[in-house]
This record gives C-alpha cells, structure tokens and sequence, in this order.
C-alpha cells in the first residue's frame, strides 16, 4: 500500500506548538508576591508603625528568589506545570508574613516588658528560602531527566532509612519537647526526617517499579478478597516495623503515620490491588490500637484529643488555645497584626495554621486549604500525564506525601484527628522542612515538564503506515 | 496505573472536604460556644487590646487608656479619679462599668455607628480599631471648687447651666479612686471594692443624681411657684405666719425653727416668707393650694420624671396620695418627697431660664479618635415650669433671700445671687440634711447649683452655713469672681 504525498506531508511537519503558559506563570507569580507585600505592610500598619527598609529589601528578595525560579523553570524545565510555582511560592510567603508577625507580637513585648529583644525567626526563614531556592534551582539544572533517580533507588532507601533513625544517634541526636527528631551539627539543627521523606519516595517509587509485578499476583482469595502471597509480604511488614520503630524510638506519631500512609498508598497505585491497601488498614489498626495500649504518650494524645477541655491548662493547653484562635478568627479573621497568635505554643511551627485561621479566618484557612489542593492536585495531574512507570509513581508518591502531611498537621491543629507534631509545608518556621518541600516542588515540575513536553514526531517510513491520518 | 491514580485523588479529596467541613464548624458553628468558654482570655484581651478612647473635660482626659507590657494590652488611667468618679465611673475587670464608661461604651470602644468612617479606615489601614473620645460639659473650676467645698463631709453637688441644661459640675463625697477598681489586678480591685462596700458612707453611690433625700425648705420654691402660678397670690400677698400652725385634720402642730412668729400680727408676704423661710405660711400654703396644684408644679420642674443624662439618674418624688396634713408638710419639704441634688438645681434651673427646664446633659461631644467632632448633644426642653413673669417674681424673691433672708452665705460682691437654704429631717434620729439652692447672676443666669450636706448639724442656719458656701464657691468659679 502505498500512502500518498500528500497525506504524508503534514505528518513530517513538527507537532502543533505546545503552549508553555510560562507567561502565566509569571503573571500569577507576581500576583501571589503582591499578596504577600500587602499582607507585610498590613502588619506593619498594624503595629502603628511605617513599614521599614528592611521590610522592603525582605519582599524584594522574595520577588527575586521567585523570580529566579522562574527563570530556572523557563530555562530547564519549560513545560513544566504554570501553576506550581505561583501556588508554593503563595504559601511561602504566607508563611513568611505569620512568621513576621508572631516577631513584631515578640518584639513589642519584649521591648514593652524591658526584656532582650529576641532575633526576629523571619529573616531566618527568609534565609532557609534562599537556601531552598538554590537547591530547588539545582534540581531542575542537574537534573535533567527524573528517570535518571530510578537507578539510585537502593541508595535512596538506605540513605532514606539513616536519616530516619539519624536524631536517635548519640552526641547528634536532640530531644525537642519529646520528640527525638531533630539532628544538631555545630549548632545548627535539622530535622532529617524532612529529607528522608523524599528519598524513601524515591526509594518507593524504585522498588515498586521494580517489583509490582510479582506484588500484583494473586495468590489466594479470602472473603472474596484477593490476598498477595506470602513471600511478598515482606516490604509492607518492614515498612510497618520501621513505622512502629519511628513511633516508639523518637516519640514521632506523625512521621511514623505518613511514612506507613505514604508506602501503602503507593503500593496500592503501584499494584491495583485494593487487598493492600486493606492489609495496610488492618496493620495500621493493628499498630495504633498496640501503641495505644504500649505507649503512654500516645494515650494521652488520643485522651486530650476526646476531651480537651478537661487538660485545658496542661496537656490540652496547645489545641485548646488554637480552638479559641479558630474561634476568635471567625469567618473574616481578626485581621493581620490584630489577633493573638502569640496565645498558642509553636504558634509559628506546628501552630501556624491556627495563627493564620485566627488572623484570616475561615476564608483565609479555606483559600489555603484549596492552595494545598491545587499543588496536590497539579502533583496527581503530573503523575497521569508521565509516561514512564518510575515518573508515575514518583508524581504521586510526591504528591500524596504533601496531602498526608497537611491533612495530619492542619487536622490535628483543628481537632479533627489526635495532634501530632508534623510541619505544615512551605508555612511552618524551619529550614528542613522548607528546604525538603521546594525539593519536591523541583522533582513535581521535572515530572510534569515530562509529562507535558511535545514529543517531536519523527516520521519513518514504518511509522508512517501506523500513523492515524486524518481524513482530508 | 490511572485509575488508582484518580482513586487516590479522589481519597485525598474527601479528606480536604474533612478539613473544611471542621474548620466551618469551628469557626462558624461553635465559634461562639469557644468564645463563651473559662479560660478563653480573648475576649477580654480583645477588649484591653483596644486603645480606648478618653474622656474629655474640657481638653483634659480625666479617663484615658494608657499601654501596657502587659498582657491586657491598655490600662485605664484616671488623672483625677475621686474628683471625677460619678461623672467617669469606673471599668473593671471584676466588677464591669459604671458612668459614662457604661454609658458610652460603644464610642469610647470605637464600635459605635458614629465611627464607622474611622473603622473603615482603620480597616484599611489594618489597624487596630481606637475609641472614641467623649467630650463632657463638666467645667473643671466648678467640679473642683465643688469638691474642695465639701471637705469630706458627706454630701453632694449638681450645677447646671439654666439656658441648656448642661451639667457643670457633678460631685460627691466621699468619692473612690476609679484608678484602683480599673487596675489589671483581681485581687487589689477585690480587696478595694470590699472595702468600698463595707463603707457606712456608701462611696460607690452615684451621690448627685441617686442619692434621695427630702428637700426640706428648698422645695418651698416649688409651692411658691404653685403659688404664683395659682394666680391668687403676688410676692407680695399677705399669708398668715404664726408661730404654730395647726394641721388640718390632726392633732400636730408645726413650728417655725426659731419658735417665733413670722410677722406682726402674725402675718408676713409670700416674699418675706421665703426669706425667713416661714414653715407656718408654706404650710398654710400648701393646704389653700392643695395636693394637685403642688404635685402639677412639682411635676414641670422635673419630680416624678427619670433622667437619663445619660447615666440614669433616680427619680425624685412627690408623695403618691397625700392627705390633707401630709400636702401642707410636703408644701414645707417634709413628709414624703425625696430629690436628688440634680432634681433641686433642675428646680433652680428652671426659674433661672425663664421658668423653662432643659433637660440635664453630662455628654457634649462625641469624637471620632482624632478628635474631630462626629456630634454634638443639641439642648432640648423638659417641660416650661412656670411663665417668664412668675419666673422673674420667683428670682426677685430668691435674690431676697441672699440679701436679707437666710442665705446670706451665697453673698457675693457685685453679683446677684439668688438662692434658698434648706434643712430637712430624714428620720426621728438621723442627722439633719442641709440644702442650698441657687443661681447667678441673677438677670442672665449662668449657673444653677444645688448643693446637698447629708450629715449636718439641726438647725434651719446650717443650710446657711454648711451648703451655701460650697454653692458659692462653685457661682464664683463659672463666674471667674
């Protein structure tokens, strides 16, 4: 058969432009800039005060580290998804306007009280973002290929599994307010968990490409359900001691949930099969109810989690004192620079969500809700749109760690589930996590650049009888 | 590996509907619930948080907030508390408000209507919401000479301008010390109020406008105006004036304070009655006028009627059904009728303003937080007590009383005074009250005072000499004499 001229004609031409909305990107970054000068210069009015130089040299850094990124994605990744960046660089900032407005709160009180005027934690922050910038940047140019990371797997998952147990080594390790997860080196402290929590992705991500065949089989049914063979049960049940070891060793209810949640989940994408994610329910029933009974930190997590009201001045202080935050705030909030954020404990690290519901109320907590939505979202987008299997389940494991994370964190700030300590990414003061958060909004963007890259069509004699042609 | 893809998505969204749903609830449903709950310190601190606005004499805050490094963020600060506690009353943590600290809540908070321009910029400008300030008609000569005049003694002075009504000084003694009650210590306003409360004297007691005793003498003014307006009797009407006079209807006899008779042959002008302060003639008086015409001339100058000025002040009273021995007592101010010391110098008042009675006001302006004016209370009219002719008699024979009568303390060079002591007796073994009532000058009236002194000595001189001095003081403080 032979196939006419011109039909083949427009086949050898380029494929139809794919717009790479980076234009959009750069009008919604400026945007999302723009709401966080406002929302400086609000606190500062607040306070009574004009806004001073350094407040103004503070937003331009966030403009040019913004705008850096920006300019890293247009030059490395220029597919990639327009609205990732807008969105994480939004929360950033948010994050760094509550961080400055708990210090103002600090300062003045300070000042007022004649005590030594603490350091202000924002310009801190303000340094841990252009740190995370320049690995975020780093990411995207070395990075060339995602695909590239699937041959480092094992060493992920090692390196994974060290940093995890890291803050348990001696001389290292430190315990912050009973929790062991924190790693001090020559006065400076992170939390390696943060980390850890990228590279185990990997790691997942690897192995299960690697291995979901025989993990698909089915070998036995019970119940009509579909049970996995024996033999291959091996990785949820280490995933799960590793949980449990995490839970037990470093007091870390959270870490410990979104690590099992997290290695579950991808499971089951990585698979199809619904019998694990059964399993995983029945393990993690099996460990919260044992560690409930086992470990008296945990009962009193889920006691105050009951009734708070009862610890109101000990225990329950911290989510009593975020509920009337939440309260106070209303549906309007009271306003930047006019709550008391200050009230509640860790107001600017496992807190903040209450100090921003206190201050933008519930529509403000509603609109970042639906921010964490959006990266999540563009996150699974990236994941359907990749076409190699590593890409795939690297996307979503990304992907799904961010929505545990914010579902448990703003959850237990909210009393929707028991509290346990876990930053809220890219709001929360620390450099760990800032920095492991803009990590994976580097990896999502690879992703979807990937995902969303037209593939130039390479016409071959062969290729061409298979081609679909359109009718003329 | 879709489907799983969309399956996991579709999870993650049922959690962040989860989230939402919870934040609503606690934002929205049970907000309010939180708010209500022990140990929420927001709401206070909210209130505290708030610079509240001042209250204003003249351009001096007698009431201001001042910051703190405390917790609750402003404390009220009164620069001359005792002089000022029943005009500012007090706010506390323990114990809420009193004065124009309740009353104008809502301007000194900045939560008034009257300040929405100034919210909505504050708003704007994100800044914490100020009060508004509340400017007083109190003049801080008169309230001091006022308070300097009653020495601690227990007792009380109203002084009002005559043409509109506002209330120039409004004392009392013993006072309080606002300050301590306004602390940001529980335990210190708790001892301090005890300590208050336990007091015989009854500081805390709004004295000038609440504090009811019988006029005595000075409400002779008010049955010399039923008198005029009667139309049967001129100042210069001759009325018997004996030494005694025989109660209708009863065995009782009232005497004149110094036993004597109050004019040859027992006779004596409704001029001169007043000035002697004769009991026999008021009495006499009282029973030819009769109950209805005392309570309907009482009634013009204020009896009867509760004030809002704003702080709600007790309702003087003239007595429900009196019979015919109990009208002529009332006609001399015994028997059942109570006044306050803001109810007399509203009588004095209304004869000074040509027989018209303003309503009494404490609030002249209300201020945005940069002070521009949002309003000003306008004067309005009570009621016309009395017309201008029978006014003008009724200040004739009150001038007569300070220069030839009993009130001959509330002389002052080269200014008509006219004034009328009173003393009253509030029970068979409670200390006499001595009352003065006046206002001057007597053609343009500036002034009207009426000063209350609860425990003073017996005799019919002590209005004289006890109150007449304090109302002097206060005329000579408006005046600058």
């Amino acid at each position: 058969m032979t196939i006419p001229a011109d039909v083949l004609a427009p086949l050898a031409q380029p494929a139809r432009r794919q717009p790479s909305r980076r234009n959009l990107e750069l009008v919604l970054l400026v945007f999302a800039w723009g709401i966080g000068l406002l929302g400086c210069l609000q606190v500062s009015w607040a306070n009574g005060e004009d806004p001073t130089s350094q407040l103004w040299i503070a937003a331009g850094v966030v403009g040019a580290l913004a705008l850096a990124m920006h300019a890293a994605i247009r030059w490395r990744a220029r597919y990639a998804d327009p609205f990732l960046l807008p969105v994480t660089t939004l929360l950033t900032t948010l994050g760094l306007v509550m961080i400055y407005r708990i210090d103002v709160a600090a300062v003045k009180r300070a000042i007022l009280n004649g005590n030594p005027v603490p350091t202000p934690a924002a310009y801190a922050q303000l340094t841990w973002f252009a740190i995370a910038t320049a690995l975020f940047i780093a990411v995207l140019v070395l990075l060339r290929d995602h695909r590239l990371l699937q041959r480092y797997t094992y060493t992920c998952g090692l390196v994974g599994l060290v940093l995890l147990v890291l803050p348990l080594a001696p001389f290292i390790g430190t315990t912050v307010n009973g929790a062991t997860l924190w790693v001090r080196i020559g006065g400076q402290s992170f939390q390696p968990a943060e980390i850890a929590k990228i590279l185990l992705t990997i790691f997942f991500a690897g192995y299960l490409v690697e291995k979901r065949d025989s993990l698909a089989l089915v070998r036995t049914k019970f119940l009509g359900i579909g049970l996995p063979r024996l033999k291959d049960l091996g990785p949820i049940l280490i995933a799960w001691l590793v949980s449990l070891g995490v839970l037990i060793f470093q007091h870390d209810l959270g870490t410990s949930l979104l690590f099992f949640g997290l290695f579950v989940c991808m499971l089951y994408v990585a698979t199809q099969r619904r019998s694990w994610l059964i399993l995983g329910a029945i393990l993690f029933v099996i460990g919260a109810v044992g560690a409930y009974y086992a470990f008296g930190h945990v009962r009193l997590r889920v006691t105050v989690w009951i009734d708070p009201w009862a610890y109101a001045d000990d225990q329950g202080y911290q989510i009593v004192q975020s509920l009337f935050g939440l309260a106070n705030g209303g549906i309007l909030g009271a306003g930047l620079g006019q709550g008391f954020p200050n009230l509640v404990p860790f107001a600017s690290t496992d807190f903040i969500v209450a100090a921003l519901g206190e201050e933008l109320g519930l529509t403000g907590l509603m609109v970042l809700l639906l921010l964490y939505a959006i990266v999540v979202e563009r996150g699974l987008r990236a994941a359907v749109g990749v076409r190699d299997s590593f890409g795939q389940l690297l996307a979503v494991g990304l992907a799904i760690t961010m929505a545990l994370q914010v579902f448990v964190i703003i959850g237990g700030v909210t009393r929707l589930i028991p509290l346990t300590g876990l930053t809220t990414p890219f709001l929360s003061y620390g450099g760990s996590s800032l920095i492991a958060n803009w990590v994976i909004v580097a990896l999502l963007l690879r992703i979807s650049d990937r995902a969303r890259r037209p593939e130039a069509i390479v016409v071959s004699p062969d290729d061409a009888v298979t081609q679909v042609v359109r009718r003329p | 590996m879709n489907r799983p893809i969309r399956r996991i998505g579709l999870v993650l969204g049922v959690l962040l509907v989860a989230l939402l749903v919870n934040i609503t609830i606690i934002q929205v449903v049970l907000a309010n619930d939180y708010r209500d709950r022990p140990g929420n310190q927001r709401v206070l601190l909210e209130e505290y948080h708030r610079e509240r606005g001042p209250i204003l004499v003249g351009a001096n805050p007698v009431a201001r907030s001042k910051e703190t490094g405390d917790t609750l963020r402003y404390l009220r600060v009164y620069s001359n508390g005792p002089l000022y506690a029943p005009v500012t009353g007090f706010y506390s943590l323990v114990y809420g408000s009193t004065g124009l600290e309740r009353t104008e809540n809502r301007i000194l908070t900045g939560r008034s209507d009257l300040l929405v321009v100034d919210r909505i910029d504050q708003l704007f400008a994100g800044e914490q919401p100020k009060g508004g300030a509340v400017s007083t008609t109190i003049d801080a000569r008169a309230q001091k000479a006022a308070f300097d005049g009653l020495q601690g003694k227990r007792g009380s002075v109203v002084a009002i301008e005559p043409s509109t009504g506002r209330i120039l000084a409004s004392v009392q003694s013993p006072s309080f010390d606002p300050n301590k009650l306004s602390s940001h210590d529980p335990a210190e306003i708790r001892a301090y109020y005890a300590s208050l409360e336990a007091d015989p004297d009854k500081p805390l007691l709004n004295r000038p406008i609440v504090s009811l005793n019988p006029p005595g003498s000075t409400f002779k003014l008010v049955t010399a105006a039923a008198a005029l307006a009667s139309g049967r009797f001129t100042p210069d009407s001759v009325i018997p004036g004996p030494r005694t006079y025989q109660l209708p209807d009863s065995t009782h006899k009232i005497r004149n304070w110094n036993g004597q008779s109050c004019g040859p042959g027992d006779l004596v002008t409704l001029r001169q009655a007043l000035a002697i302060s004769c009991n026999t003639a008021f009495a006499w008086l009282g029973n030819e006028l009769g109950d209805d015409a005392l309570r309907a001339q009482a009634e013009l100058m204020g009896f009867d009627t509760s004030f809002e000025i704003p702080l709600r002040a007790a309702t003087s009273r003239y007595p429900e059904d009196p019979d015919a021995p109990q009208t002529a007592m009332t006609a001399i101010g015994q028997f059942d009728v109570r006044a306050t010391s803001l109810q007399m110098a509203m009588v004095a008042s209304a004869i000074a303003n040509n027989g018209v009675l303003m309503n009494p006001y404490l609030v002249q302006e209300v201020r945005g937080p940069d002070l521009a004016i949002l309003q000003t209370t306008a004067p309005s009219e009570f009621e016309t007590a009395m017309t201008p002719l029978y006014a003008s008699q009724l200040t004739d024979m009150m001038v007569n009383v300070v220069e030839n009568g009993t009130g001959s303390n509330a002389r002052i060079p080269g200014v008509r005074v006219a004034g009328k002591t009173g003393t009253a007796q509030t029970g068979n073994d409670n200390p006499a009250v001595a009352w003065f009532v006046a206002f001057a000058p007597a053609t343009s009236p500036q002034v009207a005072v009426a000063v209350t002194v609860e425990d003073a000595g017996a005799p019919e001189v002590s209005g004289n000499q006890l109150a007449a001095p304090i109302a002097k003081a206060v005329i000579q403080a408006i005046l600058r004499r």
